[in-house]
């Protein structure tokens, strides 16, 4: 699972462009959206993207997205869940 | 109506230059993803959503900051943005193909895909400046002086415009250049330059 989440950190870094972010800078409970890392709209979508591209797992309701992104914790779970 | 030219800036290969004068000079030869990035830094500006732009976002977003450093009274609601364009979004629009070419590999971008019109520049320069006045982007091949002239000085004459930001904002693969003006019929005793806006303005020579 550790793997894993700095995986996800490292790839959602690399394909939202957070130029001046690192791994280390991202907590696991940390809020993605609003405080923080603010992400917006796009980066919902693009998160989605990449959950199907890197790992398969594909979230068929944008409304779920809003649970699943909360954190990377979050994320990390709902990966391990759904992978095939 | 008396018109000014209160500021200038120029983004090319070579270097940023803002009222004639040397910003960053792009010795290394970096392609515009790097020098757009040197030069951001260089101004110490703080937008992350800066790195989230396509280059021809970040092209109208650098030329901006440069033009808008000395202004006064900024109100978004009196300023207008008019400006010229020939490749349009064409390199994001690629990249979003590129992206979509493989129905095996089938993962369109929505990062990339919502940079795919030029429009979005202007939307860039609104958000970050607030503006909230006319802006509109017209195609052309090269920066047509007097089409952008005649058609910002008609918005001055039936607006109450303070400030339009015009000129020629242009991204492809193999070239680029950033070349904005700030055009005023305000007084402003800050302002860098001050000479008029007529139908050569873009024949600056310092």
């Amino acid at each position: 699972m550790e793997e894993l989440k700095e995986n996800l950190k490292t790839a959602i870094i690399e394909a939202l462009n957070l130029e001046d972010v690192n791994v280390a800078d991202i907590n696991d409970n940390e809020p993605l959206f609003g405080d923080g890392l603010g992400l917006d709209s796009i980066d919902a979508l693009e998160l989605i993207v990449l959950l199907e591209k890197n790992y398969g797992v594909k979230i068929e309701n944008p409304e779920d997205g809003r649970e699943v992104f909360q954190s990377i914790n979050t994320i990390a779970a709902y990966i391990e869940k759904n992978k095939k | 109506m008396k018109l000014q030219i209160q500021a200038h800036s120029i983004i090319t290969p070579a270097s940023a230059q803002a009222n004639g004068e040397l910003v960053l000079s792009n010795d290394r030869k970096h392609p515009f993803n790097l020098f757009g990035k040197e030069l951001y830094r260089y101004l110490s500006i703080q937008y992350p959503k800066f790195f989230k732009m396509d280059e021809l976002c970040q092209l109208a977003f650098l030329g901006t900051e440069l033009l808008t450093t000395h202004i006064e009274n900024w109100n978004g609601d009196k300023v207008a943005i008019v400006l010229g364009n020939r490749s349009a979004s064409l390199s994001s629009d690629k990249r979003h193909y590129q992206s979509i070419a493989d129905r095996d590999n089938y993962f369109p971008s929505p990062a990339v895909f919502v940079y795919t019109l030029p429009n979005i520049m202007l939307g860039e320069m609104c958000i970050r400046y607030k503006i909230t006045g006319e802006n509109t982007c017209f195609m052309m091949d090269r920066m047509d002086a007097v089409f952008l002239y005649t058609y910002v000085r008609q918005l001055f004459e039936e607006e109450q415009y303070h400030y339009c930001i015009t000129g020629f904002v242009n991204y492809s693969d193999d070239a680029y250049v950033g070349e904005l003006y700030l055009v005023s019929s305000q007084k402003n005793t800050n302002a860098p330059l001050s000479r008029g806006f007529d139908k050569n303005f873009n024949q600056i020579i310092f």
